[in-house]
């Protein structure tokens, strides 16, 4: 294939304005020592079709297309109603870029504006930017804007933020003098309060949470927040399911200072991982620190209202090595899902979708402690996941589940090897209660075989 | 168009003395350089700057520009009125856009700093 | 033409686009007892489906985008997005899979993830590549970081890094996020990299040297390899900036010129869509020496040929994202290189020069060319001419939307006041880009004659020019409940 416009005429013509005669002396430029001099070493080019069947094999040994999965962990199975797809595919939200010429960029801009005010209405915040690249980042950012704002040396993460958020977290600190402190969980799967209260002191600049947390308990934020302000901390939460939030009181409301996470459950499918959708909130009076893009209303020149993106001094295009993140674009498109997504599924929708899963989840949870030789491992109320203790190796019963067609839970002992023998389910709208049933029957034969 | 009494710096600051304080501005050229300004951020009365030391950061739409302190001293005013309406930095930036009021440490500081046609001079030499 | 409203302006209470089926297992309704609930959300939007459609219809009408016409952003690389690309990307196979899918069953994942790495090795003569950076800023950061991570091994991690005047903003913004402080390099009157302040600048504190190349002028730096042996003698690395790539590919390798990291961004070079914003990609590569401070996790080959993802690598910066990078963007930019083949690829570079040089070749003297030095796949111009008439960048930037063009890129380089870089991409017909060069002509003209006419543009758009200042000022960030008559519904 090429996707090249140009008639040989063309070339010529042009060549010829500029006084050349072959391509070859547009890179004169290019010294002779480093011009490659051969082809590149890679395979010949193919046409739409040979392209179409080349992938199509490729994706066909995935085998994991064809299994039930249980698998959530930061990437939630969520029905996507159909007009996401068919909205979000138009050429004009594809192929733009960021909107720097307002007067021709009102749809993307608008759709910030909205997806700002739908992020600030789930999480109970005053402000929220465009998005950031995902859960993980979104963390690390939190954590570096609190540090910004509080300029002390020491972050308290609760142990159950997703670990690979975690992992982010260190890497984006690792040489910004940041002290990072993790604080230990209870048996019944929250924040160890007595652990937080021995760590934190005046030198904390932020606690972060998690909650749900990565074992599917529902935090008590307002008992940390609290905490972290009577020590003269900020209070971060991070959300990794925000599908609770059509249910769960807003952290806004419970006493957040900054609400970061993913937000690939509003109408982006899992993809392997990405691209996904950060987000970001936080108190108004915290905007000067506040990363990424943001969009603002105004006027033009005829007094109708539109949008622009503002405060972009914060960015780095103006305030190069002093900005508030080293972020340049957003995840634009993603967050278009979402907008669609929210406006779509809608107020009564975004609570009944959140008490499906949470329905869904407890009644596959019942179902299987049933089962002898499985126990709940964490007393906490939950939302759609939640952790089993089998009586034998996790990957013994997944092996099993797998020669049954189905991808069982997460093995935890890998990411905490104090849960040895633990694995985490999801469960969310879209298993009937058929596929639950099975997953049961299954795990039955699992653990008594 | 600049105040005859008032004392310049290169950084487009303006001085206006008054005994052992000192009250300070951007100058009009300044503020015609960075547009219209947004956002002024302030220090905290009571910190203590040397000269030279950046004590603050002026914002127009697309332009950061920090206030550099003309000379060492405490603050000991802040014009808060900036923080509702920064546009006075643009529309009066000699009177009600002033920014901060210092005590002075050194009043013989005041000798290094640009008179009024001092200024005007280094401003035409500025044009290209 | 219709304002469209907010969606929370057109919401009312009881209408719904969208519904579940009913719940297939016995409800239990105390499983939240113990937990703070909250009330229905204020202000969340309800609306049928038909509104939805016409709400995000209306608002994609109001944008430009590269399928209506001209976009020549520099730097930003806006070229044809191929729809094919798009829809291999959304093969359930792919779309559908979990992250935490076990490696055995996700086979086909890891062989896209593995064979781009190895194409864009060769691609850009690199040794290893990781797909994980989100972004081109988030490649530049994973690139300093592992500079970083090597010298910290070999017991100081140095203290500066070295950034020529033309570069991007986030090239600072990254070094800085990665412990060391900014120091400028001046460029000369050619517009590249001042050797001799090099030479001055480069000691046993630096770290490394960012370099763009071409740079964002689109001049090739012809001394890069002594620029390299410079940065080398004193044991620093020299990090380029990728971005446009587009210019040099099958010419020549970032990797045979000494440089020892690299991002580039799948969303420019590889024609993976912008997005309106994103999502992007911002693959590095590094020489040998660089490997093992990777991040995690790395796709390596067992001995019966099946792939696996590598954790165990003691010296890795860690982890830079949730998962492995944005995927679905990896795809698209697999299937973009296997679509061109190595002919292809080359053809890119040579029309997408060819297109920058008879842009710039026919708007010479009628625009201010600050550097008259040679450039590759974009130019960047001034309105220094068009000052004289009191007209500025932004005016002619704001009358080209009433050309039907979209605007060149003014925000950088900071070393040309009043830029206007223009960047064609190889995918634009000769007609366009001659529509484009009237346009240019004609706004040129009309700063002698009518000034204000460039001043009030835009004239045709959605919107004429937006009050940036007011948005600032005052703040409004998004929509509240209590606003709910919007002031002009409709015109």
């Amino acid at each position: 294939m090429s996707y090249i416009s140009l008639s040989d005429r063309d070339k010529k013509e042009m060549l010829a304005r500029l006084g050349l005669s072959s391509m070859k002396e547009l890179f004169t430029s290019i010294p002779d020592s480093i011009k490659l001099n051969r082809d590149l070493n890679i395979p010949d080019s193919k046409t739409e079709s040979e392209l179409v069947s080349h992938f199509k094999d490729i994706a066909d040994r995935n085998m994991d297309q064809n299994y039930l999965s249980f698998l959530g962990a930061g990437a939630y199975p969520h029905v996507i109603p159909s007009v996401v797809d068919y909205l979000a595919s138009r050429g004009e939200f594809v192929s733009p870029y960021t909107p720097y010429q307002p007067e021709v960029s009102q749809g993307t801009l608008q759709i910030i504006f909205e997806f700002q005010t739908l992020l600030c209405q789930l999480t109970g915040m005053d402000i929220a930017n465009a998005s950031l690249y995902d859960g993980a980042s979104g963390a690390a950012e939190a954590v570096l804007m609190a540090h910004r704002l509080k300029r002390k040396s020491k972050v308290l993460l609760a142990g159950l933020i997703h670990p690979q958020y975690k992992e982010v977290i260190h890497t984006y600190t690792r040489n910004l003098g940041i002290r990072i402190e993790e604080v230990g969980f209870s048996s019944d799967g929250f924040v160890n309060d007595a652990d937080l209260q021995k760590k934190i002191d005046a030198e904390t600049s932020v606690v972060i949470t998690q909650s749900p947390n990565f074992v599917g308990v529902i935090e008590d934020l307002e008992s940390i927040s609290k905490t972290a302000h009577a020590n003269g901390a900020l209070s971060a939460v991070v959300i990794s399911e925000p599908v609770s939030l059509g249910l769960l009181d807003s952290p806004g409301n419970l006493g957040a200072d900054i609400v970061t996470g993913e937000a690939q459950s509003f109408g982006i499918p899992q993809s392997f991982g990405g691209p996904f959708l950060g987000f970001m909130a936080c108190s108004k009076e915290f905007i000067r620190q506040f990363p990424g893009r943001i969009a603002g209303e105004t006027v033009d020149v005829e007094g109708k209202r539109g949008f622009v993106l503002t405060l972009s001094t914060r960015e780095q295009h103006i305030r190069r090595e002093r900005a508030t993140s080293n972020i340049c674009t957003n995840q634009a498109l993603c967050a278009l899902r979402a907008t669609i997504f929210l406006e779509t599924i809608g107020k009564e929708g975004i609570r009944e979708l959140a008490w499906h899963n949470v329905q869904k989840a407890n009644y596959a949870l019942e179902e299987c402690v049933k089962i002898s030789g499985i126990e709940k491992k964490f007393s906490g109320a939950f939302f759609n996941e939640f952790v089993l203790e089998f009586g034998k190796p996790v990957e013994d019963v997944n092996i099993y589940l797998k020669e049954q067609g189905i991808t069982g839970g997460l093995d935890l002992e890998k990411f905490y090897p104090e849960l040895k023998n633990c694995v985490l389910f999801c469960v969310t709208e879209i298993h009937s209660k058929e596929n639950i049933d099975r997953l049961v029957r299954t795990l039955k034969e699992a653990l008594n075989s | 168009m600049y105040p005859e009494e008032y004392h310049y710096t290169k950084d487009h600051e303006w001085i206006k003395v008054e005994n052992d304080e000192v009250v300070v501005g951007i100058t009009d050229f300044a503020q015609k350089q960075l547009g219209d300004v947004v956002y002024v951020e302030l220090p905290q009365v009571g910190a203590v700057f040397e000269f030279h030391q950046s004590l603050g950061v002026i914002e127009s739409v697309k332009a950061v520009s920090d206030i550099y302190s003309p000379l060492s001293g405490e603050v000991i005013a802040i014009n808060e009125e900036l923080d509702g309406s920064p546009e006075m930095v643009n529309e009066d930036p000699h009177g009600k856009g002033w920014i901060i009021r210092l005590k002075l440490r050194d009043e013989t500081e005041i000798e290094k700093l640009m008179s009024v046609s001092d200024y005007e001079r280094f401003l035409e030499g500025l044009e290209d | 033409m219709i304002r469209e409203p907010l969606i929370f302006e057109i919401s009312d209470e009881g209408k719904r686009a969208y519904a579940l089926p009913k719940l297939d297992i016995p409800e239990k309704k105390d499983v939240l007892q113990d937990v703070r609930t909250r009330k229905d959300i204020e202000g969340f939007p309800q609306v049928s489906e038909i509104e939805i459609v016409r709400h995000f219809t209306r608002l994609s009408q109001t944008n430009f985008c590269i399928d209506i016409g001209f976009y020549p952003l520099g730097s930003c690389t806006m070229k044809y997005n191929p729809k094919i690309n798009e829809k291999i990307a959304s093969f359930p196979g792919f779309s559908h899979s979990h992250p935490f899918s076990p490696e055995e069953l996700v086979q086909g994942n890891l062989e896209i993830l593995k064979t781009t790495e190895e194409l864009l090795s060769e691609i850009t003569g690199m040794d290893a590549f990781t797909l994980q950076p989100s972004a081109g800023a988030q490649g530049e950061l994973v690139g300093m970081m592992l500079i970083r991570a090597y010298l910290e091994e070999k017991g100081d991690p140095r203290k500066i890094v070295l950034i020529p005047d033309s570069a991007h903003g986030t090239n600072p913004s990254s070094a800085h996020l990665s412990g060391y402080r900014v120091q400028e390099i001046k460029s000369n009157e050619q517009g590249t990299v001042d050797v001799e302040d090099l030479v001055r600048a480069m000691n046993d504190d630096v770290a490394a040297l960012m370099i763009t190349n071409p740079n964002t002028l689109g001049i090739f730096e012809s001394d890069i390899k002594k620029i390299c042996a410079i940065v080398h003698e004193k044991s620093g690395f020299v990090y380029m900036d990728g971005a446009n790539m587009n210019a040099l590919l099958g010419e020549c390798r970032p990797g045979d010129m000494d440089v020892d990291v690299i991002h580039l961004n799948l969303h420019k070079t590889f024609s993976t869509p912008h997005g309106g914003g994103g999502p992007g990609s911002g693959p590095v590569g590094v020489k040998k020496v660089l490997d093992p401070y990777l991040p995690i996790p790395v796709i390596e080959r067992r001995k019966d040929s099946s792939l696996y993802f590598n954790l165990d690598r003691p010296k890795s910066i860690g982890r830079v994202q949730s998962f492995y990078g944005n995927f679905l963007v990896v795809v698209k930019a697999l299937a973009y290189i296997l679509s061109l083949g190595p002919n292809g690829l080359k053809e890119v570079a040579e029309i997408a020069v060819l297109n920058a040089n008879y842009l710039r070749k026919s708007l010479e003297g009628e625009y201010h060319l600050k550097y008259k030095t040679p450039t590759l796949h974009e130019c960047v111009f001034s309105d220094k001419f068009q000052k004289e008439h009191g007209v500025q960048n932004i005016d002619i930037a704001k009358r080209l939307i009433d050309f039907g063009v979209h605007p060149p890129t003014m925000s950088f380089p900071l070393i040309v006041h009043g830029a206007l870089m223009i960047e064609p991409t190889e995918t634009e017909s000769k007609k366009d880009l001659d529509l484009f060069i009237e346009a240019m002509k004609r706004i040129s003209k009309e700063a002698q004659e009518n000034p204000e006419v460039l001043k009030e543009a835009p004239h045709t758009s959605y919107m004429r020019r937006l009050d940036e200042t007011k948005a600032a000022r005052e703040s409004v960030l998004r929509w509240r409940p209590e606003e709910k008559e919007a002031p002009q519904n409709k015109e």
